[in-house]
């Protein structure tokens, strides 16, 4: 069925913060955005200054920038003039390790008050900060740890003990390990002591607009993972799109509940709000139904950030379980990760009094490109218009050259490079990194199309990539996981469509001689995975086969096995040497 | 059915859907997110498979009724009255 455009009243619209956003996207100049920032004396710029400091000597110290709640319940409010205290003494004790401007920092914890310091701290103090997803299993851990070369991390004791101790020797890089709290195992250093004894005063290190303030590591179809490397200068389009695509105003209190461990976590959990002066709500536990409703009212939430899995898990409960909460304080639902299904888009109204405002970005792009902004009728399953300061098209790569598509034409989503945002590097991979850029365009490998009033549509992934509960999962990540199970000789995995997760990892696998298919062995290989790349990375369902599709050069053909998973015509199967079996 | 082997049962889908937890190895009042680390994903997944195991529906707002080994005995014992 076609869902009906949700059409914004006049009064929706005046209340917006683009009233008229069409009219705006002509007139609207990066310099505009900048002139949001203070920035640093001779042309410098510091994350950190524009997130935190500069508000404290605005006049706004004691606003609360974090309200965190730990998964027992505990509250814990810090205002920007605290904020700005912790993140200074966080600077000092980097310093004091001898940690200088350009080391890198990872983090790997979950989503405690003490990652929000650790994270601009680190900016504060001139040094790359790089948050991994701490569910995320050793072998993810050890190589986005090789490919950034991590020199400090900040951890907890548990998760150190588990995935780090074993790997550290094989991180030359890594000098110091930070753990929370007032004990540390051998060889670190107890965070709390160390922040307690540390001054209060630090003063923010003057970046270069393109030094690397960020690597969020992104998933390859081939080859290892991807750090794309973000610049401090990134910080124009946080405060830009802030505004512009998610109604962040001074003071609102905004809930993003993306993990900092992906970019949408960093760049909409971390800086774009605290750059906008709002106050973010914090919650430490995963999505639970009643939970998750309760802090949408219990704080006041007005403005919501969250993603297409949580919000079909909240549909699988029913309208009835919100009956009995009052939202009235939200004002501005938006979601990202994957396409939001137009039924979600209109749930959200019925539930809430409003839809969900999808928009579109990734990894590489540092912030929102596309999206329905307030003012926007809402077309439910669009992502909506390219923001202001974008072009994007719709393009064709056939034939070695790019050719624009027509208008409903389905091709690969391509924007016009030089937003602020922008990635300026894959880490190490200079090939690999002027492979994304052709004739004038970044090229997403997202295929959507444009209908004839301006719209995006999602269509799919051009490549191989995974995209599950709003992670995008490389195939060969998974695949040498398996392999290196004793029982498996190849491997090929695949997404298949889920109703809640988007898609779920499948793996097809054959076994090397000596070992038989069974129930027992699915599982030791499935408890293998997990074990070595957690929960959300692993196969949720691994099948046997004798041999599998492959192409003349010994590529499996993904493409085939989930073709006839879904019963879907084969295509080109021209290069196929050995069939499944 | 009684309480032990009612765990027993839930620990059996507890190791189906997440292989690499020992059931021998995890505690009663263990936590299934927090120290197992299962995902969302996982919890839907088990919530379906003792929905058909045991026969029972476990709606969405009571998953905190299976968070712990010692509370999904209790819980499924309550529901299988």
């Amino acid at each position: 069925m076609t869902w009906e455009t949700i059409a914004k009243t006049d009064a929706e619209r005046r209340a917006a913060v683009l009233p008229d956003p069409d009219r705006y996207r002509k007139t609207f100049g990066w310099d505009e955005a900048r002139a949001m920032l203070d920035g640093l004396p001779d042309g410098k710029l510091n994350i950190a200054h524009e997130a935190l400091d500069r508000h404290v000597a605005h006049g706004d110290g004691d606003r609360i920038a974090l309200r965190w709640i730990g998964k027992d319940g505990e509250r814990r409010d810090l205002t920007y003039a605290e904020m700005v205290r912790q993140t200074a003494r966080f600077a000092n004790v980097l310093a004091k390790h001898g940690l200088s401007k350009g080391d890198r920092l990872y983090s790997l914890m979950g989503r405690e008050a003490e990652l929000y310091i650790a994270a601009l701290g680190t900016l504060k103090a001139g040094l790359t900060f790089s948050p991994l997803f701490s569910a995320f299993g050793p072998e993810p851990i050890r190589t986005r740890m090789e490919i950034g070369e991590a020199n400090a991390v900040v951890t907890t004791a548990s998760i150190y003990r588990r995935k780090i101790a074993k790997l550290r020797d094989a991180i030359p890089s890594l000098k110091l390990v930070l753990i929370l709290g007032d004990e540390a195992p051998d060889g670190c250093v107890a965070l709390g002591p160390e922040m307690a004894a540390a001054s209060d005063a630090f003063e923010t290190v003057p970046m270069d607009p393109e030094d690397t303030a960020l690597i969020h590591f992104t998933s390859g179809t081939t080859g290892r993972p991807k750090g794309a490397v973000h610049v401090h200068e990134a910080v124009v389009n946080h405060a830009a799109t802030g505004r512009n695509a998610l109604e962040l105003t001074p003071g609102a209190v905004y809930w993003c509940t993306a993990d900092p461990g992906w970019v949408t976590g960093t760049s909409y959990g971390i800086i774009s709000p605290l750059v906008n002066g709002v106050t973010m709500i914090v919650d430490e536990a995963d999505f639970e139904l009643d939970r998750w409703y309760g802090i949408l009212r219990d704080e006041g939430v007005e403005i919501w950030y969250t993603a297409p899995t949580a919000i079909r898990m909240m549909m699988r409960a029913g309208t009835e379980a919100a009956r009995d909460y009052d939202f009235s304080k939200l004002r501005f639902l938006a979601s990202v990760g994957e396409p939001l299904n137009p039924e979600a888009v209109v749930w959200g109204k019925e539930v809430f009094g409003h839809p969900f405002h999808d928009n579109w970005w990734q990894t590489e792009t540092g912030g929102i490109m596309i999206a329905n902004t307030a003012a926007m009728d809402i077309k439910p399953g669009s992502m909506g218009k390219p923001l202001p300061g974008i072009t994007a098209g719709i393009v064709d790569r056939a034939d070695g050259a790019l050719r624009d598509c027509a208008t409903g034409e389905i091709g690969e989503l391509a924007l016009r490079p030089g937003w602020p945002s922008m990635m300026r590097a894959y880490l190490h991979e200079p090939e690999r990194y002027a492979k994304v850029f052709q004739d004038g365009w970044f090229l997403s490998g997202d295929l959507a199309m444009r209908d004839a009033d301006g719209y995006f549509w999602f269509v799919g992934r051009a490549d191989d990539l995974i995209k599950s509960s709003g992670h995008l999962i490389g195939p060969f990540e998974v695949e040498s996981a398996l392999i290196e199970h004793d029982a498996v000789a190849e491997a090929g995995v695949i997404g298949l469509p889920d109703e809640t997760a988007g898609e779920v990892v499948k793996a097809y696998v054959s076994l090397n001689p000596g070992f038989d298919p069974s129930e027992a062995l699915e599982r030791d290989i499935r408890g293998h995975a997990r074990k070595k790349l957690g929960p959300a990375v692993a196969p949720r369902e691994v099948v046997f086969r004798k041999t599998l599709p492959k192409t003349r050069s010994g590529k499996i053909m993904r493409r085939l096995l989930k073709a006839r998973e879904l019963g879907l015509p084969e295509g080109d199967i021209s290069t196929l040497e050995t069939d499944e079996s | 059915m009684t309480r032990d082997e009612i765990k027993a049962a839930f620990l059996e889908e507890v190791n189906r859907i997440a292989p690499d937890i020992d059931p021998a190895d995890v505690g009663d009042d263990d936590h299934l997110q927090d120290d197992l680390e299962l995902d969302s994903m996982d919890i839907l997944n088990l919530i379906t498979a003792l929905a058909k195991r045991f026969g029972i529906e476990i709606p969405d707002s009571e998953t905190e009724g299976i968070a712990t080994p010692a509370s999904a005995a209790g819980y499924i014992a309550g529901k299988l009255g």
